[in-house]
């Protein structure tokens, strides 16, 4: 070839970070999400090593010491069997930090498939499983929640399950309409004329380019999740006895506060109420870290 | 300066430097520019994009991006001095002496309001209200040359067609009747014909305003037809000012000597040689320059400009920031002209289209986006495309590859064998030998995957490639597009538009494809990177002997790479035959409007055909020769009555006209012999 035309073609180095590096600079600067970061991370801390820091077992009664008021010793009190309140504050985060996130992993997963799926074919295939995916929505979480107890028994896995596919069809209707808007692009077209699977243009060209509005949408899910299992323990269809998980014991306790025993339910309320706020502050910073 | 009441200059920019803050530092972007627009005198300023062109017309009513700031300099706008001016007085400045219009007209507006209302809202501002700010509007948009104010008024944005748009921007801009107007690309994203209605209107209002002109553009030869004097805007400084015709006939600056080069002119075609190109890249925004910013891409530049920064050197009227000013035009060419001979002709037809219809169906009415279409298509050869937007020409490209399957009853024959409508139905050595280059690298390119990757995995599906031998002709294909190891491994963001559209073209290239679609693949660059794929391409079609089917709206730009031409009119082909016949013509009526709309760089003013009103719709086309409505040259009710057809006027070129061959050439000489 005779011409030679390009002589130092270099990338542009302004723009040297990848997206993602970008995406976790801009998370560093943001005081919503490194505010939302720390009582997260507050309680995961707590989830993980409660047991060594709470000064009591969260489990140990100690009927002699029962609804004590909060004081020196027993910082937020006692309750009816006269556990500490205090500890199983801390260490009833365990329970909810496992069920809450594994639901939304499950809900973001399938979501996540099922937003491919019908905005990549369109027509049919989208009309069948949208309307399908709304009338699951239509039907409250705890209506689920009671029927799938009745058919497999309470336990996490239950939980877990119902909360995660119920989350399932929000998530996947985000995902939808990404999806649908990616399409139209050419490399969409690109990947065609090269005759390429729907599987590897769904998941290996699409997939990558939708994963900022699944980030967003998974975090904002996380908190709703979190509200969603303090409230099915609170139902007594979610977390059962005797973990110190806070929605079962706000359950368990919320008959005291006529008699004036406050203590036994103002803070797991409170730890409920924060860790829901800090999630959401954190989904807060991703969203706007990945709409700048 | 004088401080008389009308200063002598409209805008007096001086030693004005500009910065952005990226990334903790500021870079600079203007660099001690210095220019004055005199009163009632339009202004051009052109340069490739990164070159601050738009960061000037920010800059002068100090509008800049939260990142941005002066650093340096004076800005007076009629003798007032702009950054002295507190909020409220530079408020009104904004509002009463300088106007700017977009290049987007579409996003200049707001979509929620009806014309109407936002037109009488800046009457409002100056105090006028009611039916005066009414009668006003009206008055406007008459201005602009609108033949039916009342209704335009009523209408929302959306229903007007891109050309209206950007009239009701314009009528809004002069509704103050502002000292200054400042055009930023204002015709950049319209079709030929609309950009020439645009610029006819501009130039009108001149006559009847005195509004002096910032027109931004890099468009060189919109510029040279609307501005009397032109600056050369280099990394933000100003390499060359003079009187538009002296510049542009007579550049004593390499990088304009260069610039001209790049383009296509006076009908040069792929065959008579290569076009120039300028070699390596703009300095990156904050750049540190010493001495002069292009020597890194002059051919000229010696040590002298390396390590000193020449002086604007005034040459009687003209500047030029170049120390060999004088030989500025004895720069040798980067890219040798010389071409390898032409493929032979002769051969079969690798591609043949019969009777190819596609029609949509829209709100219940049927869109007929493509009619009737039949060519065929030798090896090596290219077929052009042109017509303005909605004419049919992408639909017609989606239809060839598949990606959109046509009406029954058209056939499309590759090499002698018959194609599956659909893609999914078309063999792997089918969908190999049909590749596209799509228009926006940005949308093209999986922006998630690395370059190596992206062209990787192409040669994988369509060369069947795996292991050493992928990588042995991974290497050779980057090498074919001129890329080099180092872009492989970075994503798509990272390179610039020229870089990636060489990535796209791999990606074509990969399974050695016997046509390759190109639709308007060099419409998103600048003309020096334009020149560079432009000259690519033509080298791989001597060397693959590929056919293209290429599709623009530049016709310079269609004529240096086509060696046929089908114009197409709301899906209909309006003509059809060899590159130089229907570019010199006699041509159909509307290949002959398209030609005569386009700004030429050496433009002698000719009588020009002007289109009136806009393409019809496709759902319901007027009746007979679809193309009456608009025609200056109907001969009559036949012409609303008959369709006529496409009728061999010359072996091989074809005209839809009722007009006879030997009439349409006398008519059409008349016009190139009439008195300027």
């Amino acid at each position: 070839m005779s011409a030679v035309q390009t002589t130092s073609p270099t990338p542009d180095d302004t723009r040297r970070r990848g997206p993602l590096a970008e995406v976790f600079f801009s998370l560093l600067r943001s005081g919503t999400f490194l505010t939302g970061l720390a009582i997260v991370l507050f309680w995961v801390a707590c989830a993980l090593f409660g047991e060594h820091f709470a000064p009591y077992d969260p489990l140990a009664d100690d009927i002699l010491n029962a609804l004590a008021p909060p004081s020196a010793e027993h910082w937020f009190g006692t309750d009816q069997i006269g556990r500490d309140v205090f500890s199983r504050v801390i260490v009833g985060s365990r329970d909810i930090l496992t069920v809450a996130p594994l639901a939304t992993l499950l809900a973001t997963v399938t979501g996540t498939a099922l937003g491919l799926l019908t905005g990549y074919f369109r027509g049919l295939v989208d009309d069948v499983v949208s309307r399908i995916l709304e009338a699951f929505m239509a039907i409250p979480v705890v209506i689920v929640a009671l029927l799938a107890i009745v058919a497999l028994g309470t336990s996490k896995t239950t939980v877990i399950v119902v909360i995660g596919l119920s989350f399932a069809p929000i998530i996947a209707r985000t995902v939808r309409s990404a999806v649908l808007a990616e399409r139209e692009l050419d490399y969409v077209a690109a990947a065609q004329l090269r005759h390429e699977s729907a599987l590897h243009t769904m998941f290996v060209e699409i997939l990558p380019n939708v994963i900022p509005p699944i980030l967003v949408e998974t975090t904002v899910r996380l908190g709703y999740a979190i509200f969603a299992v303090a409230t099915l323990s609170f139902m007594g269809f979610g977390i059962q006895p005797p973990s110190p998980d806070w929605g079962l014991s706000i359950s368990n306790n919320y008959g005291m506060i006529g008699g004036g025993f406050w203590w036994t339910v103002l803070f797991d309320a409170l730890a409920i109420a924060s860790l829901v706020i800090g999630v959401n502050l954190a989904a807060d910073g991703v969203h706007g870290a990945l709409n700048d | 300066m004088t401080k008389s009441a009308k200063a002598e200059n409209a805008l007096e920019l001086h030693d004005l430097s500009v910065a952005y803050r990226v990334a903790g530092r500021n870079r600079a972007v203007l660099r001690n520019l210095s220019l004055n627009i005199g009163q009632g005198e339009a202004y051009g300023l052109v340069g490739e994009s990164g070159c601050g062109k738009s960061t000037v017309a920010l800059t002068v009513v100090r509008y800049l991006p939260r990142n941005g700031s002066i650093t340096g300099g004076a800005i007076s706008l009629d003798g007032q001095d702009v950054m002295k001016l507190d909020a409220e007085a530079l408020r009104r400045a904004r509002a009463e002496s300088v106007s700017m219009v977009y290049q987007d007209p579409g996003k200049a507006l707001n979509p929620s309001i009806r014309i109407g209302r936002q037109l009488t809202e800046i009457f409002e501002l100056g105090g006028i209200t009611g039916q005066a700010a009414t009668d006003k509007a009206i008055a406007m948009l008459n201005r602009v040359r609108i033949s039916d104010p009342t209704s335009v008024m009523q209408r929302y944005p959306h229903q007007l067609s891109g050309g209206m748009q950007q009239r009701v921007a314009i009528a809004m801009a002069l509704a103050n009747d502002p000292s200054m107007l400042i055009l930023d690309e204002p015709t950049t994203g319209l079709d030929a014909t609309v950009e020439a209605e645009v610029l006819d209107l501009i130039a009108q209002l001149r006559q009847e305003l005195s509004a002096s002109i910032l027109f931004i553009s890099h468009n060189l030869a919109v510029v040279s037809n609307m501005c009397d004097r032109v600056g050369v805007l280099y990394a933000g400084m100003l390499v060359e000012e003079g009187p538009t015709e002296v510049v542009f006939n007579d550049p004593r600056h390499p990088y304009t000597v260069a610039l001209l080069r790049c383009l296509p002119r006076g009908g040069q075609r792929k065959d008579q040689g290569r076009l120039d190109t300028i070699p390596g890249f703009l300095p990156g925004i904050g750049a540190e320059i010493k001495g002069c910013a292009f020597a890194d891409r002059c051919a000229l530049a010696d040590d002298r400009c390396r390590s000193e920064l020449p002086p604007l050197y005034d040459l009687g009227g003209r500047l030029s920031r170049c120390f060999y000013h004088e030989k500025a035009q004895a720069l040798p060419r980067a890219t040798p002209s010389d071409v390898a001979p032409a493929p032979k002709a002769a051969a079969a037809p690798v591609l043949r289209v019969a009777g190819l219809n596609k029609t949509y169906t829209s709100h219940g009415h049927a869109l007929r986006a493509v009619k009737d279409v039949s060519l065929d298509l030798r090896p090596g050869e290219t077929l052009g495309l042109v017509g303005e937007s909605g004419s049919g020409k992408t639909t017609f490209a989606r239809l060839l590859l598949g990606l959109v399957p046509p009406d029954g009853g058209g056939t499309i024959e590759l090499e002698g064998k018959a194609l599956a409508p659909r893609l999914e139905n078309r063999s792997d050595d089918q969908i190999k030998a049909m590749q596209i280059v799509f228009q926006n690298p940005d949308s093209a390119l999986n922006r998630s995957h690395s370059i190596r990757h992206l062209i990787g995995r192409a040669l994988k599906r369509l060369a069947g490639l795996s292991g050493k031998a992928l990588e042995a002709r991974l290497n050779d294909l980057v090498r074919s597009v001129r890329l080099t190891d180092r872009h492989l491994a970075v994503k798509p963001r990272q390179l610039s538009g020229g870089l990636k559209q060489r990535v796209a073209i791999a990606r074509a290239f990969a399974g050695d494809p016997r046509i390759v679609v190109c639709d308007e693949p060099t419409s998103a660059l600048d003309v020096s990177v334009q020149a560079a794929i432009l000259n690519l391409l033509a080298d791989l079609q001597s060397k693959e002997d590929v056919s293209y089917i290429f599709i623009s709206h530049d016709l310079a730009v269609v004529r240096y790479l086509s060696d046929k031409i089908a114009v197409l009119y709301l899906g209909r082909i309006m003509e059809l035959g060899p590159s130089e016949d229907v570019f010199s013509g006699p041509h159909h009526p509307y290949t002959e409007a398209l030609l005569s709309a386009v700004p030429k760089l050496d433009q002698t003013e000719t009588a020009r055909i002007r289109l009136d009103g806009e393409i019809p719709s496709a759902t319901n086309p007027p009746s007979g020769c679809v193309f009456h409505t608009r025609c200056p040259r109907k001969i009559g009710a036949i012409c609303e009555q008959q369709e006529p057809p496409l009728a061999e006027a010359q072996p091989g070129h074809s005209i839809r006209c009722h007009i006879p061959y030997a009439e349409l050439a006398r008519l059409q000489k008349e016009v190139m012999t009439e008195p300027a």
